[in-house]
């Protein structure tokens, strides 16, 4: 309990600081919001009154304390590109997308290395371990955009599969909706997939070569016994925690993905935004990538506990 | 964000203009609609695709490679925005496709002898979006309310005041003469019981507001009371936003949008035959703008041996498929009363006299120069890119710093911090607009340029209200800056719009607007 | 077992020099100057005179790719170097001392290291500015902390080994036992670090500068090309498949490396 209630100070100061930092980085960057927002022709007399109005002109720290007292009430002010929007709504309309887009790359990378990595592990040294590891070689080394560039070139302008930009809101209709997500969702998730087999087959086979294992092979178990019954329960902690990164990188991974097959998401949303010298968006974006970075963390060393009662002494 | 290959951008640029943009060539002394003097943008093709039989009804959807700036028609706002909000807004004037102005929230109006006192009259029956009559009273509100956003060193500043002589007539005061007042009465007209313009916007154009999602589409629907029978003929228009050319020029290979503009030549090539091309111009001046406080370009040989040595043929042929018309100073060829053509021939493509005319200024080995481009627009990037090429063949070590847009506005043409920097500028049909960012302090002028001459020659032309004279002065401004070299005017970029064979009745305009009142579904 | 070892490195380590070969040819020698444009050969397939066809300038993609792989390896290997020296550097020191300061450093790492790296570099370009140079300082400054990391790890695991006890006791300094027996020691470590890093940087340039804030044209990079080609993918699709070959083989190179060298260790 104890071990709990320090990382969540942790987690709460980790957040303070990323954003306090994001902040006041984006104070420092060339580019005035104000003139981007009124464009070639403002006056100075415009470009004042503007300036005043969006706050710019006070200090930095005034301006973080307002911004953080807003941002706890879940109000992140209005956006400067776009005039009388609230961040928030700018989100909310952009989040779902990221999610589900999240949820799906974390649904195929599941589906595909869990039951290919333990596989790979049980068969080691046979011909399929062999292909697999070359295959997965070969998906780390394809840089996402290229990938999702190879996937429209193929699916979308070849096959005509799907239409690329032709994309459904999810509350419009969902169905539509995924079938045009699972090509970035394949696009984000491929190099991934690759990573979690080679993570898995490599924890599985040095849980197996462990003294327990031998043991309770000498007690007659079959192979298979061994490694459904023992090995791999111990085998997945290690798996979780790794899982736990490739979902940060997933959220992140979508930045550029997003940017190839033009989904209306965060990551797009952080692209233009970062254009724009949109900042209340880009900070409540980072805050929000922070935020879920952290807290699956978070999750996730607390499910390391339950699994392994070991780390409770640490 | 990036990439992209031309023009998306074009437009967020060129917010050179005042709002309203559009306008034309001469009006004083003559009543009612408009002087029509300019040619409209389109060329070759003629400036409507119009075939088949319309069928009423119908929805479109607009594919825009950029979001909207406000949707607050007064507020300054890029070419972008204005070509959507054309629809939803009238001023007492509109702009027509030839450069004209028709009457449109006024049915009527008079220019005094000495273009100081404009007279305009309410049109009879005309009801903003909501089905509240026009006001006398909204017309002022909207004038006041615009002026105010301006700001008093705004061109608009001319206007002294606007009097309401009755229910019916409302009297526009200038300070001193001006001939080019249309083209600034284009501004919107607005109910003044309206707080919020521009969460929920109401006009008197032919569509209506329906919907805004910032970063996704705007939607407008058919406004049944509107004045002109007969329009629009479409019932629903869709702005689709897109942030990307490529994923723009994929949409509509998928079918999903049924206009887009600004395509390659390449990708005008490559299309299907659901479409068809339509060419006209995007009247924007596309140059090499250059700092005259920066060393060597502060040397005229310096900047005519930059204009020497840059292959214009070869941008247009590499970026338009040598579609463009080619130019030789700040002026566009569909202003055509005051355009001077004979600019366009004051320099060839000669490396040779290039490299002699550096030596003569002192730059025997060439110098340093760095071009500034907005990351954003891939036409600006690649004509850089073709330029640097271009330069390095005369000695001239050319390198490209690409910038957010953001920078490129407070460092590049705000702050005149920059050596060189590829750029399209639009204008309104005011020929003022174009030119004065040359004069000597203009607030515009972010290339430090100055020349006497030009100050004198310039000061001439605005002061003029004779047309002819006017017209005369102008040209003689544009061949100075095509002499002294004051930029390296390249093109007026050719404009291909792909338009759905669904559909005809698409029109250009020499200004910003896409007028979606004239489209109409085909039959089949 | 031991011929698959062998096999990862003797391949990732041929396709490494391969490319590493092709770029330092291109610095010095192309078959057409990698910026020449030609109006008359715009986006040709490839042929017997470009090997790998031309883009919409009619500049030969071959000697593009020539000297967009030295860029490549150029920002790559800075970044390592960067990454790999102060990262190194931190690492030791704060493994070998412990106590507070190396807390504080490691929880300072944690938070680095958990948020996403191209957020990371997205940011600190924004505020440098794009180029080349500012790449290469923002990447090698996000890859310090896993360097430190590994570098710290592997310092604690000797600290206490008979071998650095010895040297203690013959009265070698800190930094000479840091420096000359427990770092040496270490290398299989930070030589595979160092070919992961060099992944992750190749990787996160082309990301970048396809976002266009990497190298700034007319210098040629693989991932401004791949951008610049996704206008033309249906109609010169070999404009983007050779660039992006080039970035998959070099990074296929580094990984088996890396692999080869893991396989060493264990």
């Amino acid at each position: 309990m104890k071990l709990i209630i320090r990382k969540l100070i942790t987690l709460i100061i980790t957040l303070l600081v990323i954003s306090f930092l994001s902040f006041a980085a984006f104070s420092l960057i060339p580019g005035d919001a104000a003139l981007t927002r009124l464009g070639q022709d403002a006056t100075p007399q415009q470009l004042a009154a503007l300036r005043a109005e969006m706050g710019l002109d006070d200090p930095l720290p005034e301006r973080y304390a307002d911004w953080l007292a807003g941002a706890l009430r879940g109000d992140f002010g209005e956006s400067y590109r776009y005039e009388g929007t609230t961040v928030a709504s700018l989100l909310s309309q952009r989040l779902p997308v990221t999610v589900l887009l999240a949820v799906l790359s974390l649904i195929m990378i599941t589906a595909v290395s869990l039951p290919l990595g333990i596989a790979c592990a049980r068969y080691s040294g046979k011909w399929l371990d062999i292909l697999v590891n070359q295959l997965t070689q070969l998906a780390m080394a394809i840089p996402p955009f290229f990938l999702g560039m190879i996937l429209t070139y193929v699916f979308g302008l070849t096959l005509r599969w799907f239409q690329p930009g032709d994309f459904t809101q999810p509350s419009e209709d969902l169905a539509a909706c995924l079938s045009y997500l699972a090509f970035p969702a394949l696009a984000v998730a491929l190099p991934k997939i690759a990573m979690v087999v080679r993570f898995l087959r490599g924890s599985v086979l040095s849980e197996m070569g462990k003294d327990y294992v031998r043991t309770a092979f000498s007690k007659g178990n079959s192979e298979n016994g061994v490694l459904y019954g023992h090995v791999l329960g111990n085998a997945m902690i290690p798996v979780v925690t790794f899982f736990a990164m490739v979902i940060a990188e997933i959220l992140a991974g979508s930045i550029v993905v997003e940017q190839v097959f033009s989904v209306p998401g965060v990551g797009r949303l952080l692209i233009s935004s970062i254009s724009d010298r949109d900042y209340p968006v880009v900070q409540a974006i980072v805050l929000y990538v922070a935020a879920a970075t952290v807290l699956i963390n978070f999750a996730v060393d607390l499910l390391y506990q339950l699994l392994d009662p070991r780390v409770r002494e640490a | 964000m990036k990439k992209n290959h031309l023009l998306l951008g074009v437009m967020t640029f060129l917010l050179s203009a005042a709002l309203c943009a559009c306008g034309g060539g001469k009006n004083a002394e003559e009543s009612s609609a408009g002087a029509a003097q300019t040619d409209a943008g389109a060329q070759e093709s003629g400036n409507t695709l119009s075939e088949g039989t319309p069928v009423p009804g119908g929805r479109l959807v607009f594919g825009m490679t950029q979001d909207l700036a406000s949707l607050d028609p007064h507020i300054e706002t890029d070419a972008g925005t204005r070509d959507v909000v054309f629809n939803l807004y009238e001023g007492l004037v509109k702009p027509a496709s030839d450069g004209s102005f028709l009457p449109a929230v006024a049915s009527d109006y008079v220019i005094s002898d000495d273009a100081k006192v404009y007279t305009f009259t309410l049109r009879d029956g005309i009801t903003f979006h909501d089905g509240t009559p026009v006001t006398i009273e909204d017309v002022k509100y909207s004038i006041d309310r615009y002026a105010e956003i301006q700001g008093e060193s705004s061109a608009f500043s001319i206007v002294s005041e606007a009097v309401i002589v009755d229910e019916k007539t409302l009297e526009i005061h200038l300070k001193e003469s001006y001939s080019e007042l249309l083209p600034m009465m284009t501004l919107a007209i607005i109910p003044a019981a309206n707080d919020d313009p521009a969460g929920t916007p109401v006009g008197t154009g032919p569509f209506r507001f329906v919907s805004y999602t910032p970063g996704q589409n705007l939607i407008l629907e058919k406004y049944d009371g509107y004045w002109q029978e007969g329009l629009p003929s479409l019932d629903e228009v869709e702005f689709k936003f897109i942030a990307d050319v490529d994923t723009a020029y994929m949409e509509l290979q998928a079918g999903t949008i049924d206009i887009l503009k600004y395509l390659t030549a390449a990708q005008a090539q490559t299309l299907s035959g659901d479409y068809q091309i339509v060419e006209g111009s995007m009247n924007l001046v596309h140059a090499m703008y250059l700092n005259s406080e920066y060393g060597p370009l502060s040397d005229a040989r310096v900047r005519q041996a930059l204009c020497y040595a840059v292959d214009r043929d070869a941008v247009n042929q590499f970026l338009f498929g040598g579609k463009s018309r080619i130019i030789g100073s700040h002026m566009i060829p569909a202003m055509s009363v005051y355009y001077e053509p004979e600019a366009a021939g004051v320099y060839t493509y000669d490396p040779q006299k290039a490299r002699e005319l550096l030596a003569e200024a002192g730059y025997p080995d060439g110098f340093d120069l760095t071009i500034t481009v907005p990351s954003s627009y891939s036409q600006h990037v690649d004509t850089a890119q073709i330029i640097a090429e271009q330069l390095s063949q005369v000695g001239v070590r050319a390198s490209i710093s690409q910038v957010e847009w953001s920078s490129w506005l407070e460092n590049v043409y705000q702050g005149g911090e920059f050596e060189a920097t590829v750029i399209g500028f639009d204008g309104t049909l005011a020929p003022s607009d174009w030119l004065m960012k040359y004069t000597t302090g203009d607030t515009k002028n972010f290339m430090h340029y100055s020349n006497e001459e030009y100050d004198r020659v310039f000061e001439e032309a605005y002061a003029s209200v004779d047309e002819t004279v006017k017209a005369e002065k102008y040209k003689e401004a544009q061949m100075i800056l095509a002499r002294d070299a004051a930029a390296v005017y390249i093109e007026d970029p050719v404009n291909l719009v792909a338009v759905s064979r669904n559909f005809g009745g698409y029109t250009f305009y020499p200004t910003a607007a896409e007028d979606m009142s004239l489209i109409y579904q085909i039959g089949q | 077992m031991k011929r698959k070892k062998n096999y990862s490195l003797t391949v990732g380590g041929t396709l490494t020099l391969v490319f590493l070969l092709f770029a330092l040819v291109g610095q010095v020698w192309t078959p057409y100057s990698p910026t020449a444009m030609d109006s008359t050969a715009v986006c040709l397939f490839p042929c017997a005179a470009h090997p790998m066809g031309t883009d919409n300038f009619g500049r030969d993609i071959l000697s593009r790719v020539m000297e967009g792989s030295g860029s490549t390896f150029f920002v790559a290997i800075c970044t390592v170097l960067i990454g790999g020296a102060f990262g190194t550097l931190i690492g030791a020191l704060t493994g070998y001392f412990g106590g507070r300061a190396d807390n504080l450093v490691m929880r300072f790492n944690d938070i680095l290291l958990s948020f996403p790296s191209i957020l990371l570099a997205l940011i600190f370009v924004s505020l440098l500015g794009p180029g080349r140079y500012n790449i290469i300082l923002a990447l090698g400054v996000l890859f310090i902390p896993s360097f430190a990391r590994i570098v710290r790890s592997e310092v604690i695991r000797f600290r206490e080994l008979d071998f650095v006890r010895s040297a203690r006791i013959m009265g070698a300094g800190p930094l000479r036992i840091i420096f000359f027996h427990i770092l040496p020691n270490a290398r299989v470590s930070i030589l595979t670090a160092a070919a992961i890093g060099f992944n992750n940087a190749v990787l996160a340039e082309a990301s970048m500068s396809y976002l266009s804030l990497g190298i700034q044209p007319p210098d040629p990079s693989l991932g401004r090309m791949l951008s610049e080609a996704q206008s033309y993918l249906f109609q010169a699709p070999w404009y983007a498949i050779f660039p992006g070959l080039t970035i998959i083989l070099i990074v296929l190179g580094f990984s088996m490396v890396s692999e080869g060298l893991r396989a060493i260790r264990e």
